[in-house]
C-alpha cells in the first residue's frame, strides 16, 4: 500500500521508504494519490499565474499563504485543544467553512504584504516575499498558545469521510473527486476573471504599467486586488492540503513548496491557465516520481535522489527562462472573444503578450 | 551591559551580513537585476572553503588566538576563485543571453533563482544535511571590563569587513576599472558610447563581487556553522534588506544597513521571543520601502530605474 503518505512532506526529505510499485493496486493507488496532490498544486499555480502570469508581480512567498490557509482552516475545524496541546481556536466547524477561512486568511495576508510593496518596483516585492514564509514559521515554531508550535496539529478532520464509509467506496478516490471538483472551479473561477475586461487591465498592467495609467486604470489597485486573489486561492490550496493530510507541522511548509509551484507555472506556460495545470502535472510527475527510481538508480545517485530533484527543478527553471520561456503551453494572444485572432500581427495586439518579460518580437504563443 | 553584549553580537552578525550585501549590492546595481542566489554563492564559498581545510586537509595550526590555522588563507583563496569561476561562468551561460534578449531583469532574477535552487541542492549532495565546522576545538572568548565578551574571530570579522569596505571604496573611486563600473551602473549605453567594453566590466563585476561573498560565506561559518540551507534561511532576507536601506548600488550604504540589521535584529531578543529575530529585517524591510523607498543613501535616479 502506498497511500497518502508518500505526499505528506510534499517537499521535505521525509518520505525515504517508498514501496515498489510492482503489482498493479499499488500503481493504481500511486497514481491516485498522485492526480490528488498534482490538483492541490494546480489549484496554488492558477493562484501564482493570476499574481505572475497576468499581472507581472512576483511573488517568492507562495508558501506562506498556503500554510496560513491550512493552519486557518486547521484551527476553525478541529476539536478544542487536548490536555497537552496548545492552540487558538479548535471550533470544530464544518470543513467548507475551514477551506472558505483559508482563502480568507490568505488574501489578507496578501493585503498586508501586497498594501505597502505594490506600488513599488516589481523587484522589491519579490525581495519582500522571500522572508515572510520564514517568518511565519519561526513565530509558529516559538510562540506558545497559538498553533501549538513544533508538535504541529493532528487529527485534522478529513472531508467527506463518512460519506465515503457509508457508500463503502475507496476514500482516496472520494477525495480525489473532491480535489478536482474544487480544481474545476478555480479553474472557471480564474479563466473567467483573467477573460474578462479585469483580466484585460492585469495584462496590460503586465506590458505597459505606465501605458495602463495613461488610459486611466488605477494599476496600483489592481494589482493589490490580483495579488490578494492569487493569495486567496494559494491558502484555499493550502487548506485542502491540511484536511489531506491530516496531520501540519511548521516545517511542513518550507520553501521548496513555493519553488515547485514556480516551475510548474515556468514549465507549462505563465498566462495560460491550462498550461499552469499541465505544468502542474508535469513537474508534480518529475518531483514525486522520481524517488520511485531509487532503487534503479546507481548507489550514489539513488542515496541523493531527494537533492536529485532539486537540482533537476532549479535546472528546469533555467532550462525553460532560456530556450522556451512562454512556456509549454504559449499563452493565446487573445484580446477578447470577440475580437479577431490570429490576423499577423495586424490585429488590436500589436507588440504580442510578453514582450516586455520576455524580449521576443512578435507573437507571443508558440 | 547585556545591552551593550548584544551590540557587539550584533556588529559581528551586522559586519557579516554588511560584507555579502556589499557584493550584492555590486552586481545589482551593475547588473541590474536582483540576484536570488546571492545567498547561496556565499553558501558555496563557505563550503569551498571547508573542502580545502577539512577534505584537502591544509589546516596550518594555530593562529594566534584565533580559532583557525594559516590553511584558512588558501582556503579563502579557494572560495573566492571558485565562486568567481562559479559566476562568471552562470553569467556567460544564462544571464548573459538573457541581457542579449533584452528580456525585463525579472526574468533574470527568476533565472538566478533556478541557480540558487540547484546550487544548493548540488551542495547538499556532496557536503551532506549535517551543520559542519571548520574545527571542533573550543575556541575561548576575551573578556572586557565589565564582563564583556568577544572571541578574536569576531574582531577579525568587523576587522576584515571594514578593511574590504575601504578597498573596495579605493578599487570604485580611484582605478579606473572602478570608474567604468561606475559608469556601467549609472548608464550602460552610454558607458558602451564612450569606449567601455561593458560585458568585460560586468565578468569584473561578478569576481570582486565573488571575493566579499566568499570572505562573508566564510565568516557566517566561523561565527555560526556551515549550513546548507543558510542561504533562503538566514541570509538572503537580510542581505536584501540591508542592500535597499543603503540604496541599491551603493557598497557604503549596504555595509552600514548590514550593522542595522544585525544589531537590531541582536538587540530584539533583549525584548522579544528569540524564534521572532526573522521578522526584525523584514520589517525594517518594509519601514524603509514605505518611508524612503530609495534608501538612506540613494540617489533618485537609483530608485527609479
Amino acid at each position: 500500500m502506498l497511500p497518502v503518505d508518500a505526499f505528506t512532506s510534499l517537499a521535505g526529505e521525509a518520505p525515504a521508504l517508498l514501496p515498489p510499485l510492482i503489482t498493479f493496486g499499488g500503481s493504481v493507488n500511486w497514481t491516485v494519490g498522485f492526480l490528488t496532490t498534482a490538483a492541490i498544486f494546480a489549484i496554488a499555480a492558477l493562484a501564482l499565474n493570476v499574481q505572475w502570469g497576468y499581472t507581472g508581480t512576483i511573488n517568492f512567498g507562495v508558501v506562506a499563504f498556503f500554510g496560513v490557509g491550512a493552519y486557518t482552516s486547521a484551527l476553525l475545524t478541529l476539536d478544542a485543544p487536548g490536555e497537552f496541546e496548545s492552540y487558538v481556536g479548535g471550533l470544530e466547524l464544518a470543513i467548507p467553512i475551514g477551506w472558505v477561512g483559508g482563502m480568507v486568511a490568505g488574501g489578507v495576508l496578501a493585503l498586508l504584504v501586497g498594501l505597502p510593496t505594490l506600488r513599488l518596483r516589481d523587484d522589491f516585492l519579490a525581495i519582500a516575499t522571500i522572508g515572510i514564509a520564514t517568518i511565519l514559521r519561526s513565530i509558529a515554531n516559538a510562540q506558545e498558545g497559538l498553533v501549538n508550535r513544533a508538535r504541529g496539529l493532528n487529527g485534522i478532520p478529513r472531508p467527506l469521510e463518512g460519506f465515503a464509509n457509508d457508500m463503502g467506496v475507496d476514500y482516496d478516490l472520494v477525495l480525489l473527486v473532491l480535489t478536482s471538483g474544487v480544481l474545476l472551479m478555480v479553474f472557471l473561477v480564474v479563466r473567467g476573471a483573467t477573460a474578462s475586461p479585469w483580466g484585460r487591465v492585469l495584462r496590460a498592467i503586465r506590458e505597459n504599467e505606465a501605458t495602463a495609467q495613461s488610459v486611466g486604470k488605477m494599476t496600483t489597485s489592481y494589482r493589490i486586488q490580483s495579488f490578494v486573489l492569487g493569495g486567496a486561492l494559494m491558502g484555499l490550496a493550502g487548506a485542502i492540503f491540511a484536511h489531506r493530510i491530516g496531520t501540519i507541522a511548521p516545517d511542513s511548509f518550507d520553501n521548496l513548496t513555493t519553488f515547485l509551484v514556480w516551475t510548474m507555472v515556468i514549465v507549462g506556460g505563465s498566462g495560460n491557465n491550462r498550461g499552469v495545470m499541465l505544468g502542474a502535472l508535469v513537474v508534480g510527475f518529475v518531483w514525486f516520481g522520481l524517488p520511485l527510481i531509487q532503487e534503479e538508480l546507481p548507489d550514489f545517485l539513488g542515496t541523493r535522489v531527494f537533492m536529485l530533484r532539486r537540482i533537476a527543478i532549479g535546472l528546469l527553471i533555467i532550462a525553460f527562462v532560456l530556450t522556451r520561456p512562454q512556456g509549454l503551453l504559449g499563452e493565446e494572444p487573445r484580446v477578447s472573444r470577440f475580437a479577431p485572432r490570429g490576423d499577423g500581427g495586424g490585429g488590436l495586439w500589436p507588440t504580442g503578450l510578453w514582450s516586455r518579460i520576455r524580449g521576443q518580437p512578435g507573437g507571443g504563443a508558440a | 551591559m547585556d545591552i551593550l553584549q548584544l551590540v557587539i553580537v550584533g556588529m559581528v552578525v551586522g559586519s557579516i551580513i554588511g560584507l555579502g550585501a556589499m557584493g550584492l549590492t555590486l552586481t545589482f546595481g551593475v547588473l541590474k537585476f536582483a540576484n536570488f542566489a546571492h545567498a547561496d554563492l556565499m553558501t558555496l564559498g563557505m563550503y569551498l572553503a571547508f573542502f580545502v581545510i577539512v577534505d584537502v586537509g591544509i589546516v596550518g595550526g594555530h593562529v594566534g588566538p584565533f580559532s583557525f590555522g594559516w590553511g584558512m588563507i588558501p582556503a579563502v583563496l579557494f572560495a573566492w576563485g571558485g565562486v568567481a569561476a562559479f559566476t562568471v561562468g552562470v553569467d556567460r551561460f544564462v544571464f548573459r543571453p538573457l541581457r542579449r534578449r533584452e528580456t525585463d531583469f525579472l526574468s533574470i532574477g527568476i533565472a538566478s533563482l533556478g541557480v540558487a535552487i540547484a546550487l544548493q541542492a548540488v551542495v547538499q549532495a556532496i557536503w551532506g544535511s549535517a551543520p559542519l565546522r571548520y574545527h571542533s576545538e573550543i575556541h575561548r572568548a576575551l573578556t572586557f571590563a565589565g564582563g564583556l565578551k568577544i572571541k578574536p574571530d569576531q574582531i577579525l570579522i568587523i576587522g576584515l569587513t571594514l578593511a574590504m569596505a575601504v578597498a573596495l571604496y579605493l578599487l570604485l573611486h580611484r582605478t579606473r576599472l572602478g570608474t567604468a563600473m561606475r559608469a556601467t551602473s549609472d548608464n550602460a549605453p552610454l558607458a558602451e558610447a564612450s569606449g567601455i567594453d561593458t560585458e568585460r566590466v560586468r565578468i569584473a563585476t561578478w569576481v570582486i563581487a565573488s571575493a566579499m561573498t566568499a570572505v562573508a560565506g566564510v565568516m557566517f561559518a566561523l561565527q555560526s556553522q556551515l549550513r546548507f540551507d543558510a542561504g533562503f534561511e538566514f541570509l538572503l532576507l537580510p542581505m536584501f534588506a540591508a542592500v535597499i536601506l543603503g540604496g541599491i548600488g551603493n557598497p557604503w550604504g549596504a555595509l552600514v544597513g548590514g550593522l542595522i540589521v544585525g544589531i537590531s535584529q541582536e538587540l530584539s531578543t533583549e525584548w522579544i521571543n528569540t524564534g521572532f529575530k526573522p521578522g526584525v529585517p523584514f520589517l525594517l524591510l518594509i519601514l524603509i520601502l514605505i518611508v524612503r523607498p530609495r534608501g538612506l543613501f540613494g540617489s533618485e535616479t537609483q530608485w527609479s530605474t
